[in-house]
């Protein structure tokens, strides 16, 4: 099967400072894909290169090839709008817009012109069904995405993110600013998700990337050390330094 | 000699007390003198005539509340969409060179610049080469002029505190430029903008001097943009300076305290009902 994301020699510059170092790498389809490195190595740079996040940056450049499903992401007339419906983001603190549950989930639909009731509410059901939230809110629709708890503010994100439909999911440290058990709840997410979804996570947990992912990479200031099956990473180490970090000698 | 950081913090608690507390009598005692000594004059008469005229101040002020509500009516439809076109601009497209720098800066100097030199600004264009004479009309072009900078700092202040997550949340779920702005940016900064507008509103209702010199001081009741008009602030002027009619001078004074703390809590009121409409209750 040929992979969902290919990267080949990608270079990330911020200004004359460079990020990312060569990182070739491939994601699988259905699978879920860990990121792990110390702070800086520029594994959330490369997640964000993956649906052109970094455009948004002052001065912002990436040389190299970023394809998904075979089209160059990067070429000319691509579509950036497009390719960020095609490949959602869950961001490291939860963001909820300041509107209600409902109008949060349907945000995506509506920006892409959807304006028939009765399919919007489908959508935010079905969503915030997958996103494991719809028990806890589906009484109080109307109430504030800001009034939820930092986990489910986190599932609401996630369930924003399902409402358009996308392919991939990146996700930046979703867990970073939640609880053990939000933690948890979100891993088993992402365990169901990953039957419809490609994920991508970026997490500074390296228990996280162990217990939840099916491939880990490891970077280290803004090359890729090490890529492959989480099992054999977090086992059978290749390279000295991702064994020194895996076992905690740093970062 | 040493003092502690106890002593410090007392004497800080108590400067900042009195200071407090200065702020807040000042501002009953000046309500209160112009509420109580002009409460007596007003009365139904004084409220739904229009000004006599003559060296007593005879008459009411009703044409006067009619020319401040025009003024602030019109001055506000056009200086809105300007200044949140200009902060939404500034905030969201401009780019941050040299010439945006020197804009700012520009505009920055602008807000300082007194009022009647913006009322002899607007006597000379909106009255006399736009031919728009003394009129309600060039009275609110001339305040636009005044307020615009201020309503444009204010405004793209809160639309840069719009947290970044929220731009790159509404960008990520494949939303434009333009819907993130319209959609996200705006709606989550419009507490802000409305503070700017009250702040604007309050400005149009409570200028003098340029009014002066692009309304005129006809106190005939307004018809329409075009007729003159004397609004409640230059009628304060006209009865303090023109007449010996203190007292009326002062009952219009509270008339226009009374009128702009309803504009603000109007304005406030629909703001809430209109936030809690597209946030939701918390």
């Amino acid at each position: 099967m040929d992979p969902k994301i290919t990267t080949r020699n990608v270079d990330f510059f911020y200004g004359s400072v460079q990020a990312l170092r060569g990182v070739t790498l491939d994601v699988r389809e259905h699978s879920i894909t860990a990121l792990i490195g110390p702070s800086g190595c520029g594994k959330s740079t490369f997640l964000r290169s993956l649906n052109r996040m970094n455009d948004t940056i002052h001065g912002a450049r990436l040389e190299g090839d970023v394809h998904i499903d075979g089209t160059d992401i990067y070429r000319d007339g691509v579509d950036v709008v497009e390719l960020r419906k095609r490949v959602g983001m869950v961001f490291q603190q939860p963001n909820p817009f300041p509107k209600t549950i409902y109008e949060n989930v349907v945000f995506g639909p509506r920006v892409l012109g959807e304006t028939d009731r009765t399919r919007l509410d489908h959508i935010a059901e079905t969503s915030l069904k997958a996103a494991g939230l719809w028990d806890e809110v589906k009484d109080e629709l109307r109430k504030s995405g800001l009034a939820l708890s930092g986990g489910q503010q986190q599932r609401l994100c996630i369930a924003r993110a399902l409402a358009v439909e996308p392919e991939v999911i990146l996700m930046d440290e979703p867990c970073s600013a939640l609880d053990p058990l939000s933690t948890l709840r979100i891993e088993e997410l992402m365990q169901v998700l990953k039957k419809d979804y490609t994920i991508v996570i970026v997490t500074h947990n390296m228990q996280q990337a162990a217990r939840a992912s099916d491939w880990t990479g490891f970077f280290l200031m803004g090359e890729l050390i090490e890529y492959g099956v989480t099992a054999e990473i977090f086992s059978r180490p290749t390279d000295k330094r991702t064994e020194d970090y895996i076992t905690g000698r740093f970062g | 000699m040493r003092v502690s950081p106890r002593t410090t913090e007392k004497l800080a608690f108590g400067a900042i007390w009195t200071s407090g507390a200065i702020a807040v009598l000042v501002l009953l005692f000046l309500i209160g003198y112009v509420v109580v000594r002009g409460a007596p004059e007003i009365s139904p008469e004084f409220l739904f005539t229009p000004p006599r005229g003559g060296l007593g101040g005879e008459g009411g002020i009703s044409s006067c509340i009619v020319s401040t509500l025009w003024i602030v009516v019109v001055t506000m439809l056009l200086l809105t969409p300007l200044g949140l076109g200009a902060a939404i601009y500034m905030a969201e497209y401009a780019p941050e060179n040299r010439l945006i720098g020197f804009i700012r800066y520009s505009v920055e100097l602008l807000a300082g610049v007194p009022s009647i030199v913006f009322g002899l600004f607007g006597y000379a264009v909106f009255v006399t080469v736009m031919s728009l004479h003394f009129s309600i009309l060039s009275g609110a072009l001339t305040l636009v002029c005044l307020l615009l900078p201020f309503l444009t700092r204010t405004a793209e202040e809160a639309l840069r505190a719009v947290p970044r997550a929220q731009r790159e949340a509404a960008l990520a779920l494949g939303a434009t430029k333009w819907q993130v702005v319209t959609r996200v940016v705006v709606p989550a900064a419009m507490p802000g903008i409305i503070t700017g507008v009250i702040l604007c509103i309050g400005r149009t209702v409570s200028e003098s001097a340029p009014l002066f010199v692009t309304m005129g001081g006809s106190s005939g009741m307004p018809d329409g943009i075009m007729s003159p008009g004397r609004t409640l602030a230059v009628h304060v002027f006209y009865l303090a300076m023109e007449t010996n009619a203190l007292e009326k001078a002062l009952a219009t004074g509270a008339v226009l305290v009374v009128l702009i703390l309803v504009t603000n809590l109007l304005t406030n009121w629909i703001s809430t009902r209109l936030q809690a409409r597209m946030m939701g209750a918390r």
